[in-house]
């Protein structure tokens, strides 16, 4: 054990409902050092984080293994007060600041400097009054430290992004005890220039002795301020390179690597001159922490293309641009026909059906049986599962018979399990869930199928259950899929194509028998610029 | 034992059972009073074919999402003004019924779509901005009903000739019309038979109304408006269905209640009546998102048997002064309380 290092993570393991999230981690960083952990989404970065400054769900869910070395003695932190005890601040990705506060007021918040007055010295230490001015000095001695200028006595409503984390930055600082500090993705939200400042601040602090632990997608970033990487995939450890040895190139292998088998087709379709079922030109979707901005793409028929890329960059904005879920601008056109946007009527009736990526929230009627879930979309626009009441045209009733048995045909293709169609959707597990989904758009018998994160939060067995069914849907049924997942391998164990979305763009379309570094610098945006030292 | 009651709990839902076992604490407390059990019960449905109406109005506001509606006094409102009219009219009799009703569809359905818009304007806040919503209105129309031109010697005060009285009684007009449409007698008292079957022709029509294409684009608004638009459902038209049904159903469900009571109630009457039809509703097992048929009636059932029984129990109890009242007042709030504690189910 070397003496000056603040933290070690000695062999930490971590299970969620049997899921296996981390697989032995061992890292240690230094005072003063800067130390990268970069991975994609899923790779266990967030869950580490949470295990260092005791977040309740680790707890929650059954506590770690392994060990914590905290300045050479074995630690065990429980809650986020155990965590700042120690001296562990945390900069997190959402900004946790009072609006309605000043700078100064949130630096110091619950950590107020008072001084008596002649109420408290009767009534006690709880009617102390604030001593504002040495609040202030605090709040700008931390200010200063990361090279900020700014009024300290400015409401935080209306500062610029960049602003408030340095402020949330600040706070930590101004703890007196602060040893370790953890960034999570802090450059996220940032515009390149206050990044740029950020990261001078961070080689400020880490120069005053302080260690950093810094997590992030920004794989230029990384080579810029880390003395250590550290790079994780799937839970694992993959690899620990100083900075000496890193090249972007590298990084992107090591964090995207070779990971699911190719589902093989029988069938080779050959790639050039099919026809074209839908061409998206200027594609752009305002969709809340994923917007779109003029994405260009045609899919093909029969094709199962792939829409990949890291959280947040606007992968998932693309389906829910076009079936008119989330407002959208530009021109889609599908079989030579120009699609209204902001319609879901309207997409449904060209034939087009949609599984969305938020099973619960869109994809579902939880308190409502199976069959109606299944039937529900179909019946409203396509008037299937409908008889006239007594012979009344406009008074349509649901014929429970034909739902019933259209949704006993597709429990048993789909292998649902359940106690049976009037079973409440709630009930069923995620995997089962998102069958009926699939069931419910199927029902509307799509040419073209949008599937957005068909594997997430659901166990790996029924994971693979649904990416065959997809393929089986291509395969037998000839229908062109879209499918866009946050997992890459998945992307690449079933696609033909895979278009990866940077910032809101689309950075280029891959097969998916290209290498890992390739995939690796488009999810980073910096397949442009690496691409030539690459071949 | 433990495992039956679990059963029961898990089946009927806490409020239910709860209930129930009060009721029959009740009944057992009356038998041993040497009350008589058969007027009691003949009381009960009596009050229970009453309400039922207003509390089958519940069930499309819950069901299209709008949640609870309290601000059914608006609907009750318009059934009462179409009463008024009827009388007006000098009809008697089930004619007079049966217009006052046919009245009272119009006058609801254009409230309904007003409400119905200002629904759409404060998703999220409809219980709340309703209840207020029900409170304004019924004030408002006590003005409305000292300046509406309403001649009718029999409705309008002695004195001055403007204006209608506080309690219009229905007796010559059509008091009882429909409770005693079909004569039935039981220990010599007449059953409601009439009002009952008709609100089992109301509880059909809605069974078959949730089960036509409307009925589930409702559903579907009601559970998940994002999958109900992502459907291309238009949830802002489906709540505004439940809306108007819903009132419309509060301005029928008071004309049946005046004519088994035997008075419309004007000014302040209204007020306070759909807390009543809301309690009966949530201890049927109903929450404020979901809500059947079967809810409708087992909560009218226990909720208005409850009521009508726990009075003169307790006014055996304590005969000295008005101290039962107090104590039925606290017995009524106090089930409307826990009614409502109850409104997001058992979870």
């Amino acid at each position: 054990m070397e003496a000056n290092n603040v933290i070690e993570l000695i062999n930490i393991e971590k299970e969620y409902f049997g899921n296996k999230v981390l697989k032995g981690v061992n890292m240690a960083v230094k005072a003063g050092e800067i130390h990268a952990l970069v991975g994609e989404n899923g790779a266990g970065k967030s869950t580490l984080m949470n295990i260092i400054f005791g977040m309740p769900v680790i707890h929650n869910t059954g506590g770690y293994s392994g060990e914590i070395n905290f300045e050479g003695e074995t630690v065990e932190i429980k809650t986020p007060k155990d965590a700042m005890d120690l001296g562990i601040g945390m900069v997190h990705q959402e900004f946790m600041l009072l609006p309605g506060f000043t700078i100064t007021e949130n630096i110091k918040l619950n950590r107020e400097v008072t001084k008596h007055n002649p109420i408290s010295k009767i009534l006690g230490p709880v009617l102390k009054s604030l001593d504002v001015p040495a609040m202030r000095k605090d709040a700008q001695d931390a200010l200063e430290k990361l090279g900020m200028n700014v009024d300290d006595w400015l409401p935080i409503a209306g500062l610029p992004v960049g602003y408030m984390q340095f402020v949330e930055i600040a706070r930590e600082i101004d703890k007196k005890n602060i040893k370790l500090l953890v960034f999570d993705e802090p450059t996220a939200v940032l515009a390149e220039s206050e990044a740029d400042k950020l990261l001078d601040a961070m080689k400020k602090l880490a120069e005053k002795g302080i260690a950093i632990l810094f997590i992030t997608h920004r794989l230029d970033e990384v080579l810029n301020v880390a003395d250590n990487i550290t790079v994780l995939r799937d839970g694992e450890q993959v690899g620990q390179i100083k900075k000496e040895d890193a090249t972007v190139a590298k990084i992107a292998q090591m964090m995207v690597g070779r990971k699911i088998e190719r589902i093989e087709r029988k069938i080779k379709r050959s790639q050039e001159n099919e026809e074209v079922l839908m061409t998206i030109r200027n594609l752009c979707v305002n969709m809340p922490g994923e917007v779109v901005k003029n994405v260009d793409l045609d899919i093909k028929k029969g094709e199962i293309l792939g829409i990949g890329g890291l959280a947040g960059q606007g992968k998932l904005g693309i389906a829910n641009g076009v079936m008119g879920l989330y407002s959208a601008t530009g021109e889609v056109v599908m079989k030579g026909k120009k699609l209204k946007l902001n319609d879901p009527r309207e997409s449904i009736e060209n034939k087009l059906a949609f599984v969305s990526e938020d099973r619960r929230g869109v994809g579902l009627l939880l308190d409502n049986s199976i069959e109606l879930n299944i039937a529900m979309t179909s019946m409203q626009i396509q008037n299937r599962f409908l008889k006239p009441f007594l012979g009344m045209k406009f008074f349509l009733m649901q014929d429970h018979k034909a739902i019933r048995e259209w949704a006993e045909k597709m429990i048993k293709e789909l292998d649902i399990r359940c106690t049976g169609p009037t079973q409440y959707t709630r009930r069923l597990s995620g995997g089962n869930q998102q069958k009926v989904c699939i069931a419910r758009a199927l029902t509307l018998e799509p040419e073209l199928l949008f599937v957005s994160e068909p594997t997430r939060g659901i166990d790996i067995g029924a994971k693979k259950l649904v990416l065959d069914l997809l393929v089986k849907l291509n395969h037998e049924l000839g229908m062109t899929i879209v499918m866009t997942s946050s997992e890459l391998g998945e992307l690449r164990s079933i696609c033909d194509r895979i278009a990866i979305v940077y910032n809101g763009k689309i950075q280029g379309i891959l097969s998916p028998k290209d290498s890992d570094v390739d995939f690796g610098l488009m999810m980073a945006g910096k397949y442009d610029l690496h691409s030539k030292e690459v071949m | 034992m433990k495992n039956l009651w679990e059963k029961c709990i898990d089946r009927y839902g806490y409020p239910k059972v709860y209930i129930t076992i009060f009721l029959i604490l009740l009944i057992i407390i009356a038998i041993i009073q040497k009350q008589s059990i058969p007027d009691l019960l003949i009381d009960s449905l009596i009050r229970i074919g009453m309400n039922s109406i207003l509390v089958l109005a519940m069930v499309p506001g819950i069901i299209s999402g709008t949640g609870l509606n309290f601000a059914l006094s608006i609907g009750i409102l318009c059934g009462i003004l179409a009463g008024c009219i009827a009388i007006e009219l000098r009809l008697v009799g089930l004619t007079a019924f049966f217009v006052a009703v046919l009245i009272s569809i119009p006058l609801a359905t254009v409230a309904g779509y007003l409400y119905g818009l200002l629904l759409n304007r404060v998703k999220g806040d409809e219980m709340t901005v309703g209840t207020y919503m029900g409170f304004s209105m019924v004030s408002l129309m006590s003005i409305g009903w000292l300046v509406l031109p309403f001649k009718n010697p029999d409705m309008v005060w002695a004195i001055g000739g403007r204006g209608l009285r506080v309690t219009i009684t229905l007796v010559d007009k059509y008091d009882k019309v429909l409770d005693h449409l079909i004569k039935f007698e039981l220990f010599e008292r007449k059953l409601p038979i009439g009002t009952l079957i008709f609100f089992g022709i109301c509880c059909a029509l809605m069974w078959l109304f949730l089960r036509s294409k409307t009925g589930a684009a409702m559903i579907a608004a009601g559970d998940n408006q994002k999958f109900a638009e992502a459907s291309g459902i238009n949830v802002n038209k489906q709540r505004m269905i439940g809306v108007i049904i819903s009132m419309v159903l509060g301005a029928i469900g008071i004309i049946v209640y005046a004519q088994s009571y035997g008075f419309f109630q004007l000014y302040q009457g209204p007020l306070m009546m759909p807390f009543l039809a809301i309690s009966a509703i949530l201890i049927g097992g109903a929450t404020a998102k979901k809500a059947s048929i079967g809810n409708v009636i087992s909560g009218v059932v226990l909720f208005q048997a409850l009521l009508t029984i726990s009075l003169p129990v307790i006014n055996k109890m304590m005969p000295e002064g008005n101290l039962s009242e107090v104590i039925r007042i606290i017995v009524s709030n106090g089930v409307i309380l826990y009614a409502l504690t109850k409104m997001g189910g058992n979870e």
